[in-house]
């Protein structure tokens, strides 16, 4: 078969920690970075005796998924254990939900390469604890066991195989990434390892309907990973199938620094997980008054908050999409807008383009802006009225970046304000014309479409002699009627 | 001072007619005598009892005390005790020292109670004779050639020989019930989220139930009232309100409708047993009971369904002992697989390995809905037929045990043997009731025990019937002679 003909099926199984202050079934903190097993308590441990009991907020976290996703909240959902054994898992099983998980159904929409929209289909999503990290290079032919993470609270979100290639799974991670960040139930924090996925990829003949062999690409933590696991997981099946080779159903790893992917465990050997019900634990029941509490706790959802962008503020659908992309950014860029008198496309220029520039360049994120939505629109304001150009407004928001001075006030002592007296530009353009006769002949001598080149140089030179002070508009204005006499 | 019911021994202490540190020293001298010949205690812990006795004392004098402050107990070694060592009497947990209190342990600390050792049991409480223990059979003090029972074998026969006027015990399938039956005193489990599971090493989550073991239904009521109630640390302990089990332990038995399940009386049941088991029920029919012939249908299905829940569960249980973090470790493991194998290999006994393994094999793959998933269905019909039981009675009576106490090494080559001792005790574990075993006469100079079978939190109902038969009757009373 050549290439082409085959069809990529991926469904993602996306583990996500939920952001609460203690474990899911113990009171020991979550926080990250702690020294290895500070916070692990005798429940942690698995120490002999102990029993867990269910933090509450964490189930709450996984309702507030669900009714985001539009998905089933189950009334009644019940832990299950895993049994396996293995040195960072204490208890030699893991708590999870198997046959009834709290959230079933739903799905997201993600966007395409080619603006066309999709859905993607949620099987469930439920509640486990984590296990602890094993690490293997720090002792000498030894391994220690740090269980800080055992115990935490994740969900997984299990997706239908309603993916069709790399991009579309990252895509859906990406979404389900902002999803999660909206709702405040997650820091997202992919280094720490609070947000990671498991992919399964299968090809299957273009046409077919039936599922080829899947491969299980485990824990790939960044979306970049994500994304070259999987074409290089399709590009690997597509290259056995083509030579008419079997798909061997198994679990690997990608290796980021070779980028490759390899086995790790195959069906033969994979764990008989003995799941059943944890008797340690009753059922967790929900009422639909509880249910309907969080529902209405619910903030704005993305989607609906980019749709209320593009028609209220008349923002382009990209920027629309970028600024309510995070929760704490499109926050920002409301509060900028409602302090700056509605003016919409200034603010978002200025918060896509310079605040988040100079956020990268600090490496902080929108919420250890030093400046506040209200300062800069302060200075949007003055861009507004004219007091000063957007050149000057540059030197004015770096001022503001340094101090923590208004925007009005940087303007009055550093004598920014835009110079508006025509007379005075008139002069400053008829002394630069005369300073450089050449490209003034130049200038004259050129086709028009030329010119628009050629003019940006005077236009430069006279805002350099103004400090920036000058209108463009206007120097442009009197430089083309100059030249052009 | 050894038979003195424990209201007695409180009013002593109250009255200050004697001290803690006396009546400590007095069981702690007893134990020190026995204990050698009974091998009742896993570990003695003379000391600290010495110590939580002068602070007992101090209560006393300063009007702090409550109605145990002061008595000695002991704990099966399956509680938790914090800074004191818990085995579970497993290799396995040889070196094993808690740093937390069971909430049991807790409650009966806060209560004042002295804590004078650590009873010996079978290893992790799986086993009906206390033979399964890494140090040692315990022995009946009634014929030290035979068993206690078990699994709280330990704290029964300290208990019989009167090393301690109270114990703590655990019951799974009848490990209170079983050795206080066969030991001649009287034991209790509480219905199931009645006393809390937090710090009480697990065998069968779903059945384990820990309850008081004592020479009388009175002194049992004392220690319920101390143990029982909510605790937030166990999501299966019951929000039931608090009550005081002894107030009507004097109630009137007229209008009390005694059940007869057929199943437990029929041919299956000796004779001589049944007799005496008859003779005690017609002593409550005395005291104004009605009996009342009633059928529990599934009754016969309690055994496999019972073995097939508490392995699976205890299959799961036991993984987290797996030489990594906490107690036994084989010697210089090759690899991770080695660690594994030998340090479970090694450190625990062949019946919790049999136990496991079944457990195991009942939930894998292929197997969990033919074993696992069918015991849960059976399980429910068990509970339905006490359910429907209880409409027409208020408590079922019948035999503890279907004999008197085995010789050692009796059974422990036939192990569903062994498990048929548990005959008339496992169904209460499934349907989650509380039961209670009282002595009720002597079969060859061996004692025998009635057990009564109460509604969901009925031990109030359970613990009157008992003590009006102990006011009729002076089984309780009897002592071995080498003990007396």
């Amino acid at each position: 078969m050549r290439q082409g003909q085959w069809e990529t099926v991926i469904g993602l199984e996306i583990h996500v920690q939920l952001a609460t202050r203690s474990k899911l079934f113990s009171g020991a903190p979550t926080a990250f970075g702690a020294e290895p097993n500070v916070q692990a308590c005798a429940i942690d441990l698995g120490l002999p005796g102990v029993l867990p009991t269910i933090n509450g907020e964490a189930v709450k976290m996984a309702v507030k998924f669900g009714l985001a996703a539009g998905a089933t909240i189950a009334r009644h959902s019940v832990f299950a254990r895993k049994n396996y054994f293995y040195p960072d898992l204490p208890k030699g099983y893991q708590i999870s939900q198997y046959e009834l998980p709290i959230v079933s159904g739903g799905g997201i929409e993600i966007e395409l390469d080619d603006g066309a929209r999709k859905r993607i289909n949620l099987i469930r999503a439920h509640l486990e604890e984590d296990a602890g990290k094993s690490v293997h290079d720090a002792f000498q032919a030894m391994s220690g066991i740090d269980l800080n993470r055992a115990g935490t609270p994740l969900i997984e979100i299990v997706t239908a195989p309603d993916l069709r290639s790399a991009r579309e799974a990252v895509a859906c991670m990406r979404k389900v990434h902002t999803l999660i960040r909206y709702l405040g139930i997650s820091d997202g924090n992919m280094q720490e390892g609070s947000f990671r996925c498991d992919a399964n990829v299968s090809l299957r003949p273009a046409g077919s309907t039936t599922l080829g062999t899947r491969t299980e690409t485990k824990n790939l933590n960044s979306f970049r990973f994500t994304e070259l696991a999987i074409e290089h997981e399709i590009e690997r099946q597509r290259e056995l199938l083509e030579v008419g080779q079997a798909i061997t159903q198994e679990t690997r790893l990608y290796d980021p620094e070779r980028n490759e992917t390899r086995p790790m465990r195959s069906k033969e050997e994979a764990n008989d997980y003995r799941y059943f019900p944890d008797p340690d634990l009753l059922p967790l029941e929900l009422d639909p008054e509880t249910i309907e509490t969080i529902r209405r706790d619910l903030p704005e959802l993305p989607d609906a908050r980019c749709g209320r962008f593009l028609r209220d503020y008349g923002l382009s659908p990209a920027d629309s999409q970028q600024l309510a992309g995070a929760r704490e950014l499109a926050d920002y860029f409301e509060a900028a807008v409602a302090a700056a008198s509605g003016e919409a496309k200034l603010a978002a220029n200025w918060i896509m383009g310079e605040l988040t520039a100079a956020l990268n360049r600090n490496n902080l994120g929108i919420g250890q802006c030093p400046i506040d939505a209200a300062r800069l629109a302060g200075l949007i304001l003055r861009i507004r009225d004219r007091t000063i150009t957007g050149k000057a407004g540059k030197e004015v928001f770096d001022a503001m970046w340094e101090s923590d001075l208004e925007a009005d006030a940087i303007i009055e002592s550093r004598g920014l304000r835009q110079v508006t007296d025509t007379g005075e530009i008139a002069a400053m353009v008829a002394e630069t014309v005369a300073a450089n006769p050449a490209q003034a002949e130049q200038y004259r001598n050129s086709p028009a479409e030329k010119r628009v080149k050629l003019i940006g140089y005077f236009v430069g030179q006279v805002m350099k002699k103004s400090r920036g002070k000058a209108d463009p508009q206007q120097v442009n204005d009197l430089l083309r009627s100059l030249l052009e006499k | 001072m050894h038979r003195t019911s424990l209201k007695s021994l409180s009013d002593l202490l109250q009255r200050r007619e004697i001290s803690s540190q006396e009546l400590t020293r007095f069981f702690l001298e007893r134990t020190e005598r026995f204990n050698p010949g009974i091998n009742a205690f896993i570990t003695l812990t003379g000391e600290h009892a010495l110590k939580e006795a002068r602070a007992a004392d101090h209560r006393l004098q300063h009007g702090e005390a409550g109605p145990l402050t002061g008595i000695p107990i002991a704990h099966k070694d399956i509680f938790c005790t914090e800074g004191i060592r818990t085995t579970c009497a497993s290799r396995m947990l040889d070196n094993f020292t808690a740093p937390y209190d069971a909430t049991v342990v807790a409650r009966l600390k806060d209560a004042g109670m002295v804590m004078i050792g650590k009873t010996n049991m079978d290893e992790f409480a799986m086993g009906s004779s206390t033979e399964n223990s890494f140090y040692g059979p315990a022995r009946n003090p009634w014929d030290e050639s035979r068993v206690p029972g078990g699994s709280s074998g330990g704290s029964a026969a300290a208990i019989a020989a009167g090393m301690v006027p109270a114990a703590t015990g655990t019951d799974t399938g009848g490990s209170i019930r079983q050795p206080a039956a066969l030991c001649g005193i009287t034991g209790l489990k509480p219905s199931y989220g009645r006393v809390s599971r937090y710090g009480m090493i697990a065998f069968a989550s779903s059945l384990d139930q820990g309850g008081p073991m004592t020479r009388s239904a009175e002194d049992a009521a004392m220690i319920l009232n101390a143990i029982c109630g909510l605790d937030a640390r166990d999501s299966t302990s019951a929000p039931q309100p608090g009550e005081d089990f002894t107030r009507d332990l004097d109630r009137d038995l007229s209008g009390i409708r005694i059940g007869l399940p057929r199943e437990f009386f029929d041919a299956r049941l000796d004779p001589a047993i049944g007799g005496l088991i008859m003779d005690a029920v017609r002593e409550l029919e005395r005291s104004g009971a009605t009996l009342v012939d009633i059928d529990l249908p599934n009754t016969a299905l309690a055994i496999p369904v019972y073995y097939v829940v508490a392995m699976a569960e205890c299959s799961s249980n036991l993984s987290r002992y797996d030489g990594v973090r906490f107690g036994y470790r084989c010697e210089n493991p090759a690899d991770l697989m080695d660690l594994y194998c030998r340090s479970r290999g090694e450190g625990f006994g062949d019946e919790v390995k049999r136990r496991i393994m079944v457990g195991a094999y009942v939930l894998s793959a292929g197997y969990y809905d033919a074993y696992y998933l069918q015991a849960q269905k059976v399980r429910r019909l068990i509970r339905d037929d006490y359910r429907q039981a209880f409409a027409k009675v208020d408590v079922i009576a019948g035999p503890t045990t279907p004999s008197t106490a085995f010789r050692l090494h009796e059974k422990t080559d036939n192990p569903i043997s062994m498990y048929l001792s548990d005959i008339y005790t496992v169904a209460v574990n499934l349907a989650g009731l509380p039961a209670i075993s009282i002595p009720a006469g002597f079969l060859n100079r061996l004692p025998i025990g009635l057990q009564l079978i109460g509604d969901y939190f009925a031990e109030s109902r359970l613990l009157n019937v008992a003590h009006r038969y102990q006011l009729a009757t002076d089984w309780h009373r009897a002592a071995p002679e080498t003990y007396a």
